[in-house]
Formats: structure tokens, sequence, C-alpha cells
């Protein structure tokens, strides 16, 4: 009798902190809404890029993709774009493909960009924010990394240096 | 339509007075006819306060057709009907405990209420998109009735602290007590003084910058005190004594804190002058006039909350989470207002709870009521003045 | 821990202090009167201390514990509300910053504390989370105890029960019958032992705090489902006129949502309309009447890929207005906001300066403008930069600040046969910047815009939990403040009739059924003992 109290009390207690607890981890570390993020598949999209070309993300099963998104009038952006250049160039041959998803801009802006930086990898453009609302995707720019099985392994929303995109395109590398 | 509406209205308000001064004359003194006296005038009392009621009734319905919505969407609507079901609610407290200086105190409440609700502009005005919903009239309504319920037990503790609370000494309790009568007749000295100045065609104006940082006129209509935070004077009126602190943010808060000094000032006139008419404290002269059991004081407050409670928690917490899902996507925001419901709702949970314990009957139960009134009005007033958020619609 | 065996025959379990069955104190310092807010039961917190389990229990056991808890987190809400929550402050603006320019020494203090987010700090989450747990042991330690108390009691009460009521009389001699008539008029339910008899009305109305506080519970998990991934989506959705967007968060394995925005409309109250004629001239500005979005709702084909041109299959068409949403499937939109006269699509002519003749038009769709536009015989016009928000950035060179077309800027080439190299100039709203001099300028020739229409993108799974707490909770108030438990036992002894009376509030409403009583009977009239001490 005594003991099947202290098995009730101690159940009870010990669901509702572990509720409370979840909730504070919840409330702490899950941002809301439904973006995509660590751990999930990456949803598959269709774009045409810069110069007219189809980009479908299913395409590059196999390789790692580093997928940026990013706008010309956005500062942080326009930094990061020389080392992912570099880098790109670098990391072609090992299997990892870099799409820079641009949000909602014209050809005419991109294309000057583009040149600008001398971009070569494809730059789809995302003109309706369909791609970009279903990655959940709020301050630019912000880098997903998959891997060869299409799996979200990473997600930021920083201004990356050179030698955080390597170690990321080392993370993602087949 | 309008017309007979405010006439209605004012109506009301005047025979809310004869009740009141009815429900006085059964409480007089006269010890041999005391038991005929006290009831024959209670009955007068009581009927005149019904036909008041119906009266506002009329004001409340009449207004109605004329504007085409419920007329409880600006301030001066909403506190008018707040004093109408303080009515309603004396009305059926009356009618349980038969008790006539609940009224002598509840009605002049009551008025007051009503009185400071038509300092607010009484245009019939327009519904913005926000309050056109059948809620508007479901929630505000329901939750007026909560309040004006909580309110009864209020008056009712206030009651039993004037007849309970030792005035023989000066002591922390008449203190207080006083400063809740201060409080009150400070309603009484802003309504006179808005009056006086408004007879007089007061203005004073000041030139602030508002948040688009344009240039924008404001209109003082009592002499400024307080002037707005970085104003500049236009004329050469009185004052200002001080700038209102720039966190007082609400729409008009220099104009709403100029008034809220006045009315102090004022209030202490006249309590002054009561001292010195009376002299003594006001509850002390007040105290033999109430000679009802505390008891029975003590109950009817009890029942007041119990009745009140369910009531308010359905109007101002339920059906504005409703309303609040329906119009702004989510049944809870933590807008000030909101927080503020909630914060009378427990408050009266705590209350309702402590009643259960030994010791927490009587005179500390009837504090409690006391400063549950004061966080109904608080939300009442303040929220809406002071502190920003979507309910900032005065 | 042994259970109490009482004279009557009753076992009691330990830490009873009036017995279950006849109210006989159980032990001589034992209060009747106050042991009756709980029927003298055994709160089993008070008996069981031994472990930290049962410690951290009987905390929580304690009703002044939970009106402590209930005090703490009506202080903590009020100081939420000093300052403007971080939701509440523009959204351009760093908290950091904000509450001290804003308010000085004390918003800075209120920054640091953390208390612009006070309602989802953790420290928030615990103390509610403490109530809940407050409010589910209290109700398990009173409410199962009681139940059992008030199931088990008899009729005939034991002397010292009766005697310490506070409401209690003897009387001479009393018909039984007449009692019991007059009783059941009242509508008590009435029973009957050896001549004794035992009266009660509304016992329901003891269950009523502790259906409320189940009440509570579910919400409380409603609310803290929230908190958890999946369970609500809270979007928000721009639309132009004329467009059609995906919804976000709408979609599944059988097609996304699509919306078009067939018209924004606007509508401000008519300032002659007499009914308002005195309100409305008394504010500056127009007073909206109406917010409303027209809209088609479409979906497509279940093999739908994000990006790709939808086929869409229309579903129906629906109005928005504050206060009406626009509800399908578990999702709703709300009217939120508007931005009007967005710019569209900007019209230029090539003109010569000296000689004001014009050479051609041509419309610049300003979300994708073209790269060239031949206007024929050998007149042309590239553009070579387009900034859709134009603003001299730190550098002082030509840039924009975001992609949205409000303040559009060009730098154009004009080519014509006789200036075949082209010339430059940099074209925005009222600017227009030559490089050298020019023969050619791009004249202004109008402009179209439209509106967008912001819709807040709901899905809420704990809706039905909320509600249904809610509801429990209304039904629990009620049943327990809106009614009260009132019992009465009569009791034949050697020196007469023995009367008492309880109940758990309302005394006079009690002693209104009492007077009825003895009015009718020959009882009498029962007397109140804590009126008369004082």
């Amino acid at each position: 009798m005594k003991k099947k109290r202290l098995w009730f009390r101690s159940a009870l207690l010990a669901i509702l902190v572990i509720a409370i607890g979840y909730t504070i981890y919840n409330s702490i570390f899950e941002e809301s809404g439904t973006y995509i993020k660590k751990g999930d598949k990456a949803p598959n999209f269709v774009l045409t890029d810069l110069n007219g070309n189809r980009v479908e993300l299913e395409d590059y099963r196999g390789k790692g993709v580093f997928l940026n998104f990013w706008g010309t009038w956005c500062k942080p952006c326009e930094r990061e774009m020389p080392y992912m250049q570099r880098q790109y160039e670098t990391y072609k041959e090992q299997g990892v493909e870099i799409l820079a998803v641009n949000v909602s801009e014209t050809n005419v802006s991109v294309k000057n960009f583009a040149d600008r930086y001398r971009l070569t990898f494809p730059i789809p453009m995302d003109k309706q924010r369909e791609v970009t609302k279903a990655y959940g995707i709020g301050p630019i720019p912000t880098t997903i990394l998959i891997d060869k099985n299409g799996k979200v392994v990473g997600r930021t929303s920083e201004s990356l240096s050179e030698k955080k995109i390597i170690s990321f395109m080392e993370k993602i590398k087949p | 339509m309008a017309e007979i509406s405010s006439t209605l209205l004012y109506g009301a308000f005047m025979i809310y007075l004869f009740s009141t001064l009815f429900f006085a004359m059964s409480i007089s003194d006269k010890k041999h006819e005391k038991a005929a006296h006290t009831k024959k005038w209670g009955k007068i009392g009581f009927i005149t306060a019904c036909v008041g009621f119906a009266a506002q009734l009329g004001y409340f319905i009449t207004r109605w057709i004329a504007s085409g919505h419920a007329p409880v969407s600006n301030l001066f609507e909403f506190t008018t009907f707040f004093g109408m079901m303080m009515v309603l609610a004396f009305i059926i407290l009356y009618a349980i405990y038969r008790t006539n200086g609940l009224g002598v105190f509840a009605m002049p409440v009551a008025l007051l209420v009503i009185a400071y609700a038509s300092m607010f502009p009484k245009d019939i005005s327009p519904l913005i998109p926000a309050l056109q919903s059948d809620w508007l009239k479901i929630h505000v309504t329901t939750a007026a009735l909560g309040e004006g319920i909580l309110a009864i037990s209020f008056v009712s503790g206030l009651i039993y602290l004037i007849r309970t609370v030792d005035q023989s000494v000066s002591s922390k309790k008449t203190k207080w007590i006083e400063i809740v009568l201060y409080s009150l007749i400070s309603v009484v000295g802003f309504i006179i003084i808005s009056l006086a100045f408004k007879g007089a065609g007061y203005e004073a104006s000041f030139e602030i910058m508002n948040d688009q940082n344009q240039p924008e006129k404001i209109v003082y209509d009592m002499p400024a005190i307080a002037g707005p935070a970085n104003g500049e004077q236009l004329d050469d009126s009185f004052g200002p004594l001080f700038s209102t602190p720039s966190w007082m943010n609400g729409a008009n808060a220099s104009i709403k804190l100029n008034t809220f000094i006045w009315s102090l000032l004022s209030g202490a006139i006249l309590y002054g002058l009561l001292r010195l008419i009376l002299r003594k404290r006001i509850a002390a002269a007040l105290q033999p006039k109430v000679r009802i059991n505390p008891d029975l004081l003590d109950e009817i407050s009890y029942r007041a909350v119990a009745i009140g409670f369910p009531i308010f928690t359905l109007g101002a917490l339920i059906f504005a989470m409703i309303w609040a899902q329906e119009a702004w996507s989510r049944f809870w925001g933590w807008d000030p207002k909101e927080v503020w419901a909630l914060i009378t709702f427990l408050f009266y949970a705590a209350y309702l709870h402590l009643r259960l314990s030994r010791g927490w009957h009587g005179e500390k139960s009837a504090w409690l009521c006391v400063l549950g009134f004061w966080i109904i009005t608080f939300n009442l007033i303040a929220v809406n003045l002071v502190l920003v958020g979507l309910h900032s619609y005065a | 821990m042994q259970s109490i065996t009482c004279e009557c025959g009753h076992s009691n379990p330990y830490g009873t202090s009036l017995c279950q069955a006849c109210g006989k104190p159980l032990d001589s310092d034992v209060e009747v009167l106050s042991s009756m807010r709980y029927e003298g039961s055994a709160r089993r917190s008070q008996t069981y201390k031994k472990t930290f389990v049962d410690h951290t229990w009987n905390f929580f056991s304690s009703v002044r514990v939970g009106v402590w808890l209930i005090i703490i987190i009506l202080v903590a809400a009020a100081i939420g509300t000093i300052f403007p929550q971080e939701t509440f402050i523009p959204p351009n603006v760093d908290p950091a910053t904000h509450y001290e320019s804003e308010y000085g020494t004390l918003g800075l203090i209120y920054y640091l504390l953390g208390f612009h987010k006070l309602y989802g700090s953790w420290w928030f989450i615990i103390l509610l989370g403490m109530l809940g747990l407050s409010i589910i042991i209290a109700s398990l330690d009173r409410g199962i105890p009681l139940y059992k108390a008030l199931k088990t009691q008899r009729v005939t009460r034991h002397d010292q029960f009766m005697k310490n009521q506070r409401l209690f009389s003897v009387s001479e001699e009393a018909e039984l019958e007449e009692i019991k008539y007059t009783l059941e008029s009242l509508r008590y339910k009435v029973r009957e032992e050896k001549g004794n008899l035992f009266a009660e009305k509304g016992r329901f109305s003891r269950w009523g705090a502790y259906v409320n506080h189940v009440g509570l519970i579910i919400f409380l998990t409603g609310a803290m489902l929230r908190f958890f991934p999946g369970m609500y989506v809270d979007e928000i959705l721009w639309v132009r006129e004329g467009e059609k967007a995906s919804i976000p968060g709408t979609k599944s394995d059988d097609g996304q949502y699509y919306l078009e925005n067939k018209e924004f409309i606007l509508e401000m109250y008519d300032k002659e309309e007499k009914k308002f004629n005195s309100a409305l001239s008394s504010v500056d500005g127009e007073v909206a009447k109406n917010y409303q979005s027209n809209v088609t709702l479409y979906k497509t084909t279940p093999n739908h890929t994000i990006g790709e041109e939808p086929e869409l299959i229309k579903v129906k068409d629906g109005e928005i207005r504050v206060n009406e949403p626009f509800k399908f499937d578990s999702f709703a939109l709300y009217q939120t906001d508007f931005k009007l006269n967005e710019f569209s699509k900007m019209s230029f002519e090539l003109e010569e300066k000296a000689t004001g003749k014009k050479f051609g038009k041509l419309t610049v769709d300003l979300h994708e403008p073209e790269k060239k536009y031949d206007l024929g015989n050998g007149y042309r016009v590239e553009i070579e930069e387009y900034f859709p928000n134009f603003i001299l950035n730190e550098q002082s060179q030509p840039s924009t600040v975001n992609n949205l077309p409000d303040n559009p800027a060009f730098v154009f080439s004009m080519y014509s046969p006789e200036t075949p190299k082209g010339e430059k100039a940099f074209v925005g709203i009222q600017k227009n910047i030559e490089a050298g001099e020019n023969q050619f300028k791009m004249s202004f020739a109008g402009i179209e815009t439209k509106d967008l229409t912001a819709l807040t993108v709901r899905k809420d799974h704990t809706l039905w939990i909320i509600a249904l707490g809610g509801v429990i909770f209304m039904i629990g108030v009620t049943q327990g403040l809106y009614w009260n438990y009132r019992r009465i036992w009569i009791k034949q002894n050697q020196d007469g009739v023995w009367a008492a009376a309880h109940t758990n509030k309302n005394w006079y409403g009690l002693k209104k059924d009492l007077d009825f009583l003895s009015e009718k009977t020959s009882l009498i009239a029962l007397v109140d003992k804590e009126s008369d001490t004082k």
C-alpha cells in the first residue's frame, strides 16, 4: 500500500517535471514555425537559374549540396560570395555543388551582380519565393547543408567566413 | 432617437439619486419606528432603483437603435454600461439579502461611475473594422456584468470596514479607509473640476513632436500642471510645472496625467472641507450610521465574488479569447488589457482559496475586496490611458 | 500507520480527525467546525512524511503554497505590462538599445532582467508548471478523501459532532414526519434511521472545485502543447492584387494550397453620414470602415514540386475581413495588414532634349524589367542597372535597401542612329542625372500601382483542447459557486430533539431554510454560535 503510493507519486511528479522541462526546452531551442532543420529530408524543388537552365535538387543526389539563400542588396550575402566562388572551384571536383538561390529579384540586378563577382555556380531564381517559403527562410543569408543522401545536416543564418565554408564543404563532401 | 437616449440616461441618473436618498432615509436613526420605517423606505428605494435601471435600459436600447451597434464601443458607452451593471448587480444582491445599507453605498458608487463616464466624448462613433463583430457585445457586456457584481463585493467590503474598524484611535487601518474614501471623493472632484473648466472654456496649447517626428498641436482643457514630454507652450497660459515622463505613452498621456493631478487636488480640497465640517474621520462619522450585521456584510461580499467570478471569467477571459481568435488569429497575445484581466482572475481565485483558510473571513476578506476593485478600475482606466496595447481605443 | 476504529464501528484511515461515518472527533483536541471543510478526512499529504518524493508532494499539496504561486504569477504578469513586451516594440529596432533609449535606466534594468520577454521565459513557464502541479496534487489529496467521507456519512451522528456545529438547537419535542415533509418541500434529500433524520441538498456542488481544476489542467496542457513542433502554424502571407502565391505551411502529400488575391478593398466612413457626423468631424483624417480581400483558393495536383509552375485546381472563392477569417481544412486566413499603391510598372519615353521630339515609349515591369527595349527605327534603350528601392550607401554609391520597388531607379543606356555608342543616364523618381552632356533623355510617362494584402496563416491543433478545458472549467466553477451543500441533522436524544446544520458557504440561505422549518414545525429555531459571540 505504502509502496504503491510512493510509486504513484514518483511517477506523477516525474511525468509533470518531464513535461515542463520539455516545454521549456522547446520554448528556448525551437523557434516556432515549420522550417526545415537539421535531420529533415531536404524538400525537392525545381527552379530556373540565371542562365535559363532547369535546376532540380533531386538531380544532385549523390553529391553534397551547399544551398545558399541570398539577395544582391544584402551586405553579408555579398561578403561571402567571393569565398563561395573560390571554394566552389576547389570542391566542385570532389562532388560538392553550390546552389545560390536568389530570393525574388530581377534578372537584371542578379546578372550584374553575378558578372561583377564572376560567379560560376548555378543561381536558381526563386521569383515567387516558393522555395524560400518552403524552407522557412527568415533572414538572409541562410545556408543549408545537404548531404549526398538528401538529408539536411546543418543550417545557419550567419555571414560565413572562408574557413567556415571550407569546414562545411568538408562536412558534406560525399 | 439619440436625443431620447440621452434624456433617458439623464433621467436614470436623477432616479438613482433619489433611490440613494430613499435608502439613506431607511437607515436614518429614529429608533422607535425602526422596523416599519426601514422596511417602507427600503422598499421605496429598491423600487426607485429598479425604475432607474429600466430608464437606463431604455437609454441603452435607444442608443443601440440610433447607432446601429451595441453602445459599448467607446469609453463613455462602456463606463456608462459598467455603472448600469453595478446597479443590476445591486438589484440582484438586494433581492437576496434585503440590506438597505448596501443601497446607501452601492447606488452612489454607481452614480459616480456614470457621472465619470459622462466626462468622455459622448458622440456616437462608428465602429472600426476590429470592433465589427458580434463578440463585441457578447464579450463586453458579460465582462462588464461580472465586474459590476465584483464591484458590489467592494461596496460591501468597504461597509464592513467602516462598520468594524475601531475608529477611537488613529491607526494604519483607519488611514487606509480614509484613502479609499478620498479616492472616491476624487472622482467627484474630477467631475466638478471638469465641468468648471469646461464652463469657463479654458484652453492651453502645446506643440510636440509625435511618433512620426511631425509637429503636432495638443490642447489642454485644464491648466497644465504636467506639460507634455518635450512640448513647447504656444500661449502664455498657466504652467506647466513639470513635464510628463516620456514612458507614459498612451494616447494623450500628458493630458490624462494632468487631469489626474487636478482630480487628486480637487478631491483633496473636498475631502478637507468634509473633515472640517465633520471634525472627525469620514469613516468615523459614517460608522454610527451603518448598523448592518458584519457577518451579513461578509457574506454579501463573498457571495458577490462567488456570483461575479464565473461571469467575469466567462466574459473577460473566455469570450475574449474566442473573439481574439477570430479577430487577431490568436486567442491570447499578452496584450496589457488581457494580462490585467488575467491578473483580476488570479486575484479573485486567490481570494476564493483564502476563504477556505481560517482567519481570512471578515476584515481581511473585506480588504481583499477593496484591493480587487482597485485592480478592476486600474484595468478599466489606467490600462487604456497609460499602457500601450491593442485595446487603446480611447 | 494503522486505521482508527471509531466507537460506532467504522474504520477510518490514519490521520482522520472526524469519524467518516458518525462524525465523532477522534482526538480530544479536534475542533469540529474547522474540520468540517474536508469532513475531517485525512489529507494524505499530512500523514506520510518520509522520502523526498513525499516532501515534494506535501509541499505542493498545500493550499497556502497554491495561493502563493497564484500571487507570484500575478505579480510577475503585472511587471510584464510596465513596459511593452518585445513583440510590441517596432520590429526594426534592437531591443538591447530600445528599452534604454525609450525608458531610461528603468528600461535598461527591465531589459537586463529579461522582463521584455517575460511570458515566454523559462522561469515564467516553471511558475505555471508549478501551479499546475499544485492544482493536481492538492485536488487529489482533498478530492478523494472528501468523496469517501461524504459517501460513508451516516444519518446518526455523534453527540459531540452535533453539539459543535455552528447552528444547533435542542427542542423538547418535534414531529419527525412533519420535519421530513417540510424539508422535502424545500427539496432536501432526506434519509431516516432509527428515528433520526439527515437532510442534504446540493452535494454535487462540493465537486465543483475539482471539476474546474480538471478544466484548468486540460487548459494548461493545451497551452503547453503549443510549444511542441507541428502543433500549430503561424505564418504571414503577402499577395499582390492579381497574383497567386503558395500559402506557407499548407503543403502536404496531396498538394499545396495557393491563394489568389483578386482584389483588396479599403473603405472609409463617409464624413457626411449624419449618424456619425459629430464623432467623425472631431478626428483628423478618415476612419476606416472595412479592410477586405477577395480571394480564390486553389490546390495543386498531388505530385507538385516546389518552385515548379503549379497546375492549379480551384477550391473556392472567399472574402476575408477583419473578424471574418477564411477557413479551409484546419487552416484559417486572417486579414492582418495591407499596402496600398505599390509601384508595379513605370513608363518612360525617349525624348530628344533639344526638340522635345519623342521616339517611342517603354513600360518597365518593376518586378522583372527587360534588359533591352527596342523602340524601332534604330532607337533602343538598355537597362544597365536597376535599384528597386534606391538609396545612396555609406560609400555614396547607388544601391538598394531591399528588393521591393518602393523607390525605383535605373541606369539607362539610350541608343539612337545619331548616338550609336549610347548615352547613359541615371533616372529615379524626380531624379535625372546624366553622364556628360546627353542629347536624349528618358522622360517619365506614367506609373501603375497595385495593392497588397497581408494575411496571417493559422493552423492550431491545440484549440479544441483549450476550448474543452475552458468549458469544463466554467462548468466546475458554476457548479461550485452557484450551488452549496447544505446539511441538516435531527437526532432524538434523552433530553429532547437535537438539530444541527452545516453548509460549506452561504449561511444566510441555510438560515432561511431553517427559519422556514421552525416556523412550520415545532422545532426550536437553530442558534448561530458565531453571531452570538460578536
